[in-house]
């Protein structure tokens, strides 16, 4: 016990892990309520689909000719592959439910208004962010069912005026559905949307404690 | 209160939190752990008794190549190898088979019927009948199956094929 408080303050000396603590997790909270947990679920389910995700990686293969393979050798083959990739599929579900449910709470108890403006739009950002992995996570399992949702949603983005076809063949990485379409899905999936969510998530977090959170409105608001 | 067995609500949820933590972090780690090492424990049984044809077909004392193919699953990927041996029946009862891999760099090696020699192209190496090296740079003769690596039953020859 002696030896750990000794290793602690030798850390906290250097790194200052005491105001690190009260800074960003021992701030003075208005009355608790558990509408307020949301935004920490969120967090939560995030560093809970990036764990898992990182894992799915070391057996998913992102080409045609092995993603479909690949997963069904993670179901059956990998000890609790299961396990890993159903927290994965359930966690991306529940995570668009808790962040729509958390931007509910947040329009409905109005802490949006000012100060609190910019982490209302950095928020609208880390939603479509949400909704991105989503769309882009759907695509890899490359069964009919990824398979013909990701052309019907493409084409949706096709049917922008001018622009439309532009937009798809982006998307898709030429005019159809193909290993080009896979790989990029799969790149946004795994490193670009995640790293702006985490940068996002970064801002997002600085300024609910730089702000605090906002009390619930009385009867006289 | 020093030596009673009270506990302040903040030691109790400290405590609590900490174990319940532990044992969260034990039923999520430890399938981790299986997770990553799967592969790695997966027994590999590579060998197996390959058959190659009914003994009498073969003509006694004369080399003949029969190849057959092996496949091989790692993961979500099957890759197909194939292989050659040289058969040479003995007797009625007895025959000893060859690898057709050179022994010096894993050509395979052709049966010469003119100078009763197995002739790799690659490096000119000479194997005799028996396997045994005649010339050239191989460092062993011919890998060869006999004894308890050839069996014949039903008049078939089997060998105890130990690759992939």
């Amino acid at each position: 016990m002696i030896m750990w408080k000794k290793i602690y303050t030798w850390l906290d000396e250097r790194l200052g892990l005491n105001e690190l603590y009260k800074a960003t997790l021992d701030r003075p909270e208005p009355k608790g309520n558990w509408w307020n947990t949301l935004g920490s679920a969120s967090l939560f389910l995030f560093l809970l689909q990036g764990a898992t995700g990182i894992f799915l990686s070391v057996y998913y293969t992102p080409s045609p000719d092995h993603a479909y393979d690949s997963i069904q050798y993670i179901m059956n083959d990998v000890a609790f592959g299961w396990l890993i990739r159903g927290i994965h599929h359930w966690g991306a579900t529940l995570m668009v439910l808790v962040v729509f449910i958390h931007m509910i709470r947040v329009f409905v108890t109005a802490s949006y208004k000012y100060p609190r403006e910019l982490t209302w739009l950095i928020g609208v950002g880390l939603l479509l962010c949400t909704l991105g992995m989503g769309f882009t996570g759907y695509l890899l399992p490359w069964d009919q069912k990824a398979y013909w949702a990701t052309t019907v949603a493409t084409s949706i983005a096709g049917s922008v005026p001018w622009v439309g076809p532009f937009i798809l063949k982006v998307l898709r990485g030429g005019t159809d559905l193909s290993a080009l379409t896979l790989s990029r899905f799969f790149a946004a999936h795994i490193w670009m949307l995640p790293a702006a969510l985490a940068g996002l998530i970064g801002v997002h977090l600085y300024l609910i404690i730089r702000h605090g959170e906002s009390a619930f409105p009385g009867k006289d608001d | 209160m020093a030596g009673s067995h009270h506990i302040s609500r903040r030691e109790f949820i400290t405590l609590t939190t900490a174990a319940v933590g532990t044992v969260i972090g034990a039923v999520v780690g430890l399938p981790a752990i299986a997770y990553l090492i799967a592969p790695a424990l997966k027994a590999s049984t590579t060998d197996a008794w390959i058959p190659l044809g009914k003994l009498a077909a073969y003509e006694l004392g004369k080399p003949t190549l029969v190849t057959f193919t092996r496949s091989k699953i790692n993961g979500w990927e099957k890759t197909v190898n194939s292989y050659g041996v040289f058969v040479v029946r003995k007797s009625d009862t007895d025959a000893v088979v060859f690898s057709n891999k050179c022994t010096h760099l894993g050509c395979h090696v052709n049966w010469n019927p003119d100078k009763q020699e197995y002739i790799c192209p690659c490096h000119d190496a000479q194997f005799g009948i028996d396997g045994n090296v005649l010339g050239g740079p191989p460092p062993r003769p011919l890998d060869r199956y006999s004894g308890d690596k050839v069996e014949i039953k039903d008049g078939t020859v089997l060998i105890h094929f130990l690759e992939g």
